[in-house]
């Protein structure tokens, strides 16, 4: 197992430079010009210089070289420096800079990185929370009236988009209710009882939006994968054995249909990092999906290909633990 | 074993088992109509005796087997059990009851719970029924190997990692972890090679001469019944057309389906094969869904009366122990008082000879 991990690791080395450089050369070939949103009263050859200080004078794959060291080298150590306290940690020279702000890119995620784990994380929590109680209740008493409602609110959670259910959230609880808050406010600390309720009220609807719509697909999967196995042999064997039904279905039964389960909640962890892209503009949490989205509106390079990059190895990497998952859960799986 | 030693209350007493299973149709799925896979079926089972059902593919035979320990919940009927009704019994009570009662499955592969190790699947049955203590329940583990035959090296192994003889025999470990009195072999061995067939049949053999285990054994090898069995139930969908102590039933079926179902079996001898008249029964099983009015096998019957299409024919005792539903042979019986039973017997040899 050990050696397929490192097997799978040193592979994944080749595909992110792949990815990288084919981000790199769409916003290469893509139009659009980081300086178009300067006043046109800057005279052209100003404007040059600026586009010289932000590196844009040289050749393609020298900026890309320049990137990919910052990005594997310098960046990484400045993350170390601040999660370990050691500032000695970090290397001095240039950071990769976003056109937008002229700071460093990686302070900014830094920045933007908890409103997203939050609001998202959360959603995805709650959702699993709830997905797999129903998933599993629906499955053991299948076409009961229980189920069929199951049913029905899952297909309405996968089938309504969240452009659709956050303005109508707002709509009903915001306007006409007046409870929650239509606007998420980052700058809220939360220091206090009272600014602790704020906190709650105003994540409790993008928060609801995205649960309702993680549950409505796990809870897909863990009912199909519950009907799959309750009518296996082994199910029937477990009760002539004469275990009481809540072993045989929570013991024989969930624990053989948890396998594609785990597999499809770790797949879907990467999407808390990239954040609710649609969820965030609604309920204007600034969390890294808005970040990313505002960034391909200014054509600010940097920022989208860092971030894109480390969407990728996110999702390279949770598609590795996936795999690992399986080994871990089915004893017939083996990776030597 | 004999069957007519002094009388002997039976282990498993069944009463006109009938398992329906509904069909749902239409838009709000209403019931419209069952599959009768067992339809009315009575026996009894001696302790220590093996009773085999043989039959057909789709006759009902291993719904009868799932349906005695309750495995389904039976529509109609009685299962007696050591005394005790199975089929009215509160869930609760049954599960206490369920280690006297035990089941080997058709599937070596499929009823092995795949995360489970062999330890773990033996031993399951003693964390829910015993409180014995970690080191005894290891033993009985070991015991249980031991006697079917299983390495005790292989106790931490996955059911993946064995040959599908392997897999049987921790089936039957497993069912045998209780002490049970009865067990349900239902097709133990049709999922195995033929050299692994007698092993396991030899096996069985020789913990019921270990243990005194009653039997209730599901095949559609007629020579493997009459290797095993003691006595012999023939179903025909859904209905046990022919029950008989296995040497009469192979000399002397009765029943028209029987004597079928036998001349289909293979002669060791190429030159008696060769010559052998086969009755090939012509068209289908009729769906248990929509059984034929009358007897079930009048469509296909080789000696078929008129009388058979218009009624169900009784179960009669044509003999000591010797059970059959036919109309030819209620009809034996009262033209044996005029004509004699032999003129009878040899009209039917002709039939016979026509149909083949």
């Amino acid at each position: 197992m050990f050696n397929y991990t490192m097997r799978r690791l040193l592979l994944a080395i080749p595909t992110l430079l792949f990815i990288a450089l084919a981000i790199f050369l769409l916003l290469e070939l893509s139009p659009g010009d980081p300086m178009a949103d300067m006043p046109l009263t800057i005279p052209p050859d100003v404007r040059e210089q600026m586009r010289l200080a932000l590196g844009l004078g040289e050749p393609w794959y020298i900026r890309f070289v320049k990137w990919l060291y910052l990005f594997s080298v310098v960046e990484p150590s400045h993350v170390l420096a601040s999660i370990t306290g050691l500032e000695n940690l970090a290397i001095d020279s240039q950071r990769i800079i976003s056109f937008q702000t002229r700071s460093p890119v990686g302070d900014i995620i830094a920045q933007r990185l908890p409103q997203t784990l939050w609001v998202v994380g959360l959603s995805y929590l709650f959702g699993i929370m709830v997905a797999l109680p129903i998933g599993i209740y629906s499955a053991y008493r299948q076409y009961s009236w229980f189920d069929q409602a199951g049913t029905f609110v899952s297909m309405v959670g996968f089938s309504l988009p969240t452009f659709f259910t956050g303005p109508l959230l707002i709509l009903i609880f915001s306007i006409w209710l007046g409870w929650f808050p239509i606007i998420y406010d980052t700058t809220l600390v939360v220091d206090s009882w009272h600014n602790f309720a704020l906190q709650m009220r105003q994540m409790a609807m993008p928060v609801f939006v995205l649960t309702l719509y993680n549950a409505a697909q796990i809870t897909r999967f863990m009912r199909a994968s519950m009907l799959d196995n309750l009518t296996q042999d082994y199910v029937r064997t477990a009760r002539a054995k004469g275990l009481t039904e809540r072993i045989v279905v929570l013991v024989h039964v969930l624990r053989n249909s948890m396998i594609p389960v785990i597999t499809v909640i770790a797949l879907g962890i990467p999407q808390i990092f990239t954040g609710a892209i649609i969820t965030e503009q609604i309920f204007r949490v600034n969390g890294l999906g808005q970040l990313l989205i505002t960034a391909i509106y200014a054509t600010d390079i940097p920022m989208v290909l860092t971030l894109s990059v480390v969407f990728a190895i996110l999702i390279v990497l949770f598609n590795l633990i996936a795999d690992l998952l399986y080994a871990v859960f089915d004893p017939r799986i083996r990776y030597d | 074993m004999s069957v007519q030693t002094p009388p002997k209350r039976p282990l498993v007493e069944v009463r006109d088992l009938k398992m329906h299973f509904p069909i749902l149709g239409g838009l709000l799925r209403r019931q419209v109509g069952a599959v009768k896979a067992v339809d009315g079926v009575s026996f009894e089972i001696l302790p220590g005796e093996t009773l085999g059902v043989v039959g057909e593919s789709g006759c009902g035979k291993s719904t009868v087997g799932r349906a005695v320990l309750r495995l389904y919940e039976a529509t109609a009927g009685s299962v007696i059990i050591d005394g005790e009704d199975i089929a009215a019994m509160p869930a609760e009570k049954l599960r206490q009851k369920r280690p006297t009662m035990q089941m080997v499955f058709q599937d070596p592969q499929a009823s092995l719970n795949p995360r489970m190790t062999v330890a773990g699947i033996i031993g399951e049955p003693l964390d829910e029924h015993t409180d014995w203590s970690r080191a005894r329940k290891l033993e009985r583990i070991y015991e249980l190997m031991d006697a079917v035959g299983l390495n005790r090296d292989f106790a931490n192994r996955y059911p993946h990692a064995f040959s599908g003889g392997q897999r049987q025999r921790i089936g039957i470990a497993r069912a045998l972890a209780l002490n049970p009195k009865f067990i349900v072999c239902d097709e133990p061995i049709a999922a195995l090679d033929v050299s692994i067939q007698a092993q396991v049949v030899n096996l069985l053999e020789q913990l019921q001469d270990d243990f005194g285990l009653t039997y209730l054994f599901i095949s559609h090898d007629l020579s493997m019944v009459r290797h095993i069995a003691d006595r012999v139930a023939v179903m025909y969908l859904g209905k046990i057309v022919e029950l008989a102590p296995v040497a009469e039933l192979y000399a002397n079926p009765l029943h028209p389906y029987t004597e079928a179902l036998l001349s289909a079996v293979p002669e060791p001898d190429p030159s008696i094969e060769a010559r052998k008249d086969r009755i090939v029964l012509k068209g289908d099983v009729p769906s248990p869904a929509n059984p034929p009015k009358g007897c079930n096998f009048c469509t296909r019957c080789p000696k078929v009366m008129e009388i058979c299409h218009r009624i169900d024919p009784e179960t009669i005792e044509a003999a000591p122990g010797h059970l059959v539903a036919c109309h030819l042979i209620s009809n034996k019986q009262t033209a044996g008082s005029t004509g004699g039973p032999e003129a009878e017997r040899k009209q039917t040899e002709n039939q016979q000879g026509e149909v083949a």
